[in-house]
Order: C-alpha cells, then structure tokens, then sequence
C-alpha cells in the first residue's frame, strides 16, 4: 500500500499530499520494492507511444500492399518486399535530392557560423555601442514569420536571375541562421576572460589575429554545435525551399516527399519507404553527434 | 569623447575599430530580412496580382478587408488551438516526465536508463516536420490508413475520418503536433534539473517531503528560467506553424485547420491576392513581437520578484 503510492504524480492530487508525505518516508524503507517498477512501467508505456508510429512505419515501408490488405498494418512482414522503396527512390530521384539538401544545408552551416563568430566577436569583445539593440534586432529576425519575407524574396531572386536557384535559399537561411547564433554568441563572446584579450593585446596581436588565434580556439566548441544545430534545422525547413525551389532537380528531400502525396501511385510500401530514407540523413547524424548535441539544447537553454 | 577632444584628438572609442567585423552580417541581414520586411508592408497596401500586373494603392483597405473576414479570425482561433497542442500541453507533460526521469527513475534504475527514454522522446523531433506529417498522413488517411485498419480489425464499424471530417480534423491535428514536440520540453527541462543542487531533494526528503511536494516545492520555481524559454520559442512556433498544416490538411475541411502563416501563403501563391496575403502576414509578424515582448517582460518581472524575495 505505502509503496503503491508513489506513482506517477499525476495520480497525486494536492489533497491527499499529507498521506503521500507519511507514505514516502515509509516508503523509503522499500525502495526496492514493486512501486519503482510501476513508474517505469508507465514511462516506458509513453516511450512505446511516440515510437509507435515509426515502428509502423518500419513494419510497412518492407511489406506487399498485397499483404497490407490481407494481415494489416501490424503484422511483421513474411518477405522482404522492396519495390516501395525502388519505386519512391526513381520516382523522386532520390539521390539529386540527399545532395541538394546536403548541399544547401552544408553551405549554409558553415557560412552562418562564420557570420555569427563576425557579429558575435564585434557585439561581445568589441563592445560596440548599442549592442543591446543590434542583439534585440537579430533576436526579433529569428522571431518572424517567414510568410513576412516571402514575397519580396520571391521577387528580388526573380530580379536577379536567382529563382529555382538554390542559391538563393542559401542565402536566406544563412542570414535567418545566423540571426540565432548572433545572438547566442554574443552572449557567450559577452563573457569573454579580458585577461586573455589583454594578453594578446600585450603581445601586439592585432584584432584579426585575436580572433583567430585566441577567441576561436575558445569558442570552436559552442561553433561545433551551433553548426549541427543549423544543418539540421536547414535540412529540416519546409516553407522556404517550398517556395522558391519549384523544379526536380533543385527540390530537396521534404519537398520531394510532401510533393508526392496524392499522387495515386503513392501506395502504403512507397509512402512509408519514402518517409523512412527521408528520415534516415537526419537520423544517422543525430546519432554521430548526439552527445554534442545534448550538451547544446542546453546551451542554447539558458541565455 | 565629447570634452578633452584636443588633447586626444587621434583618440577615437575602441568599438569604432570592430564595427568592420560586423559589416557582412549587417548587409545580408538587411537584404534578406530588413528589406523584404518593410517591402512586405508596403505590399499590404495594395492591391496586387503579383509578378509584373500593376499595383494598385488602396490604402488600409486590405486591413479593413481582414477584419469582417470570417477566415482570417477563424486562422487566429485555430492559432490558440496550436498554441494548446504546442506549448501547454507539451510543457506540462514534459515537465512531469523530466522530473520523473530525472529525479526518480535516473536514481532508482540508473542514469543509462533516463537517458535511453529521453532519447526516445526526442526522437520525433530530429525528422523533418513534413517527413513527419507525411507519415501521419498516411496513418490517419480514412480508407486506407494503419490506424483505421487496426480498428476495423477490432470491429470498429465505420472509424471517423480523421483528418477529413471537421469534428476530427483538429484534434488529429493537434495530436501530432504533441507528439511532434513533446521531446523539446523534456530535454531542456533535464538538463536545468542537472544545475539543481542535489542537497535541495535530500534535505526536503529528510524533512519527509514527498515527490510531488518536492516536485512543487523544489522543481518548479528552480527551473522557472528554462520554462520561460520553452514558452517563449514554443509559442513563437506555435504562431508561425506551417509544414504540419500543408502536409496534414492544407487548412481544410471547411477551413477548420487553417492557420494564419497558412491563410497567407494561400493568399499568396494560390488566389494571387498578393496584397492581402501581406496584410496577414503582417497582422502575424504584430501578434507574434507582441505575445513575445509580453512574455520577456512576464520574465523579467518574475526574475526581479525573485531577486527582491531575497
């Protein structure tokens, strides 16, 4: 009884909190008794909810649509069945697509980083003035809709001979990118040692050279992150690449995918497949650099 | 700089000699952001067709148009049912789960296993949002979805069409949406808890204090800075929701998902109102500085309360 009271504190309300209070201290006693086991289960039971869906996915993206009508989405598939994933993979070309998002993605990751260092080392060590502003005004350009910019981006690449051109997203998302990392670098620049800019000053290293030689090898962590941090979100957008990349062989994945939906060749097997190698990029560099990328939701946490 | 200018004159302020630096990222900001945002406003006031057909100024027009819109108020409603399904939900199941895996399964099964379910809560948050709607899609499509299958071999007669009746519509919607974000508030709220003193929990368990008096006591108001974060970004997100939209529903049925950000980019490309595609979208851009100012100054004001308290 005591220990059965320690589940999950949704179950808890305010009330009965005086009881619980008694209940834990005796339930102290059992720590390793069935009630931890009860909690786990109940967590793992969310766990299971929001893979379950992929889980489906997996399932399906092998399975005959054949056997699809016959033993339903749940069942383990009997063979091997690929022609989903043969038919998403011509039928997008799929290969022109992986490398126009890497493409887009790599470019814009590594100059956005480049960019922020720039802005973040003028704001942070340089002191400029109104630098609370310049700060503000990055902070707000991460804020605003995308549908704000639309229109005259649209019409500005068409000026200069940039539509359907990935060029132009890549110009675009360099500067929304590092809008962010200005702003997070800054802060972090903000707090710079003055005792090693002093140093540097003292050995007659110029502006230039601090920066590349004493704030960079010092911040190239929080760079790291920032920069996977801004492959992913690049890889991920949707609305911008929508817009502007209009033909085959600019398009990148989401947009593929998203393009083929209603078609009515798309069937359970080629939908599936297709969302699961449209996943997979971005998967497998989650897992490369997970433990970076925890360390970095955290930074980016706390201004 | 303004006194003793002729003793000095060479002297000129240090962050003079930076600004240089900060050129570049000045320039393309104002290109690509700058520019575009006050062409966008000015676009608002008028009427146009788009491409090379002529604008016509027609003042506030567009925004008097809005306002006796029905489905420029119905996109703003829906709006608040993705801020539910976004920021509130998502925040306070997240918040229980971190407390939970942090400060009760981490402890009695190990940090492995916490880590291990973090990971898979955040996993929906790695793939592409249209990846992910693309899937759910096919999930919740009526005839053919795993979802309806799996029910009708459960004997379920007629199962709702999920995202094709307006009754189902937003909820199915909105049932995505959490599943896409639930990993965000899970992982930041894990990694503030680590910053908590642990002596803080022992003390309080010593006193007797239960989990969910500990939970209130002790979780809540130390990790009230990265609350305030994931409202702030997540209800920004909220307001400016898009991929999930076009991919689950394009608005429909009967406009009972539309979105603001949607609404415009109909506007846009889909019924050539240009102008008044502008006009939402700079209602949205005014909704969103707004709830975002009102939000920072909520925090600025509960970090001053703190401080005073102590």
């Amino acid at each position: 009884m005591s220990t059965t009271l320690e589940n999950p504190p949704v179950a808890t309300p305010p009330s009965t909190t005086r009881r619980a209070v008694r209940a834990t201290v005796a339930g102290a006693r059992h720590r390793r008794g069935p009630g931890r086991w009860l909690v786990l289960a109940a967590v793992v039971l969310v766990a299971l909810a929001v893979l379950s869906p992929m889980v489906i996915m997996l399932l399906n993206a092998v399975k005959s649509p054949a056997e699809y009508s016959q033993n339903g989405p749940l069942s383990l598939p009997t063979e091997l069945y690929l022609d989903g994933l043969v038919n998403f993979w011509t039928r997008v070309d799929f290969p022109v697509k992986l490398w126009n998002s890497f493409f887009i993605s790599a470019v814009v990751s590594v100059v956005a980083c480049l960019l922020s260092l720039l802005n973040a080392y003028a704001i942070g060590v340089g002191r400029i003035k109104g630098r609370m502003w310049v700060v503000l005004l990055f902070l707000l350009a991460n804020m605003l809709p995308q549908e704000a910019l639309i229109y005259p981006l649209f019409d500005m690449a068409r000026q200069v001979g940039l539509s359907n051109s990935q060029w132009s997203v890549i110009i675009i998302f360099t500067a929304i990118q590092s809008a962010f990392g200005t702003y997070l670098l800054a802060s972090v620049l903000g707090t710079f040692p003055p005792a090693l800019l002093e140093a540097a000053a003292l050995d007659g290293a110029g502006r230039w050279r601090t920066l590349w030689q004493v704030v960079f090898p010092i911040v190239r962590p929080t760079l790291m992150v920032l920069m996977i941090f801004f492959f992913i979100w690049t890889w991920n957008e949707f609305f911008i690449p929508l817009v502007m990349l209009t033909t085959n062989d600019t398009q990148t994945i989401p947009i593929a995918l998203a393009s083929l939906q209603g078609d009515r060749m798309m069937d359970a097997p080629t939908t599936n497949a297709g969302a699961l190698v449209s996943l997979l990029p971005a998967l497998i560099f989650f897992l490369i650099f997970q433990r970076t990328l925890t360390r970095g939701v955290t930074a980016g946490a706390v201004k | 700089m303004s006194a003793p200018t002729t003793v000095r004159a060479r002297r000129r302020p240090a962050w003079l000699a930076y600004l240089p630096y900060l050129l570049p990222g000045a320039v393309l900001f104002a290109v690509v952001i700058g520019y575009p945002l006050v062409t966008n406003v000015y676009i608002s006031l008028f009427s146009w067709r788009g491409g090379l057909a002529p604008l016509r100024w027609v003042g506030l027009d567009n925004y008097a148009e809005l306002w006796h819109d029905a489905a420029f108020w119905t996109s703003f409603q829906n709006s608040v049912a993705m801020i539910v399904a976004m920021v509130v939900v998502p925040t306070v199941i997240g918040l229980v789960l971190a407390a939970v895996l942090f400060d009760y399964l981490g402890r009695r099964f190990g940090g492995r296993v916490a880590s291990v379910l973090r990971a898979t809560f955040y996993l929906p948050q790695i793939l592409p949002v249209a990846v992910a709607g693309v899937l759910w899609n096919w999930i919740l499509n009526a005839q053919t979805g795993a979802l309806n299958e799996i029910l009708r071999s459960l004997g379920v007669q007629s199962p709702p069409n999920w995202l094709g009746d307006p009754a189902f519509a937003m909820p199915s919607v909105m049932l995505v949406l959490v599943w896409v974000q639930i990993g965000y508030p899970v992982v930041i709220f894990m990694a503030a808890l680590q910053r908590v003193d642990p002596e803080l929990y022992e003390a309080a368990e010593l006193d007797g204090a239960g989990w969910w008096r500990r939970f209130r006591a002790i979780t809540i108001p130390q990790i009230r800075p990265e609350t305030f974060v994931v409202t702030l970004t997540c209800t920004v997100a909220a307001l400016k929701v898009f991929g999930p939209i076009y991919v689950l529903t394009r608005g429909g049925p009967e406009s009972s998902t539309l979105v603001p950000s949607y609404y415009s980019y109909l506007s846009f490309f889909d019924k050539s109102q240009v102008g008044y595609g502008a006009a939402v979208a700079t209602v949205l851009t005014v909704v969103i500085v707004a709830v975002a100012a009102v939000v920072l100054a909520l925090q600025s004001r509960a970090e001053r309360r703190e401080e005073a308290g102590r």
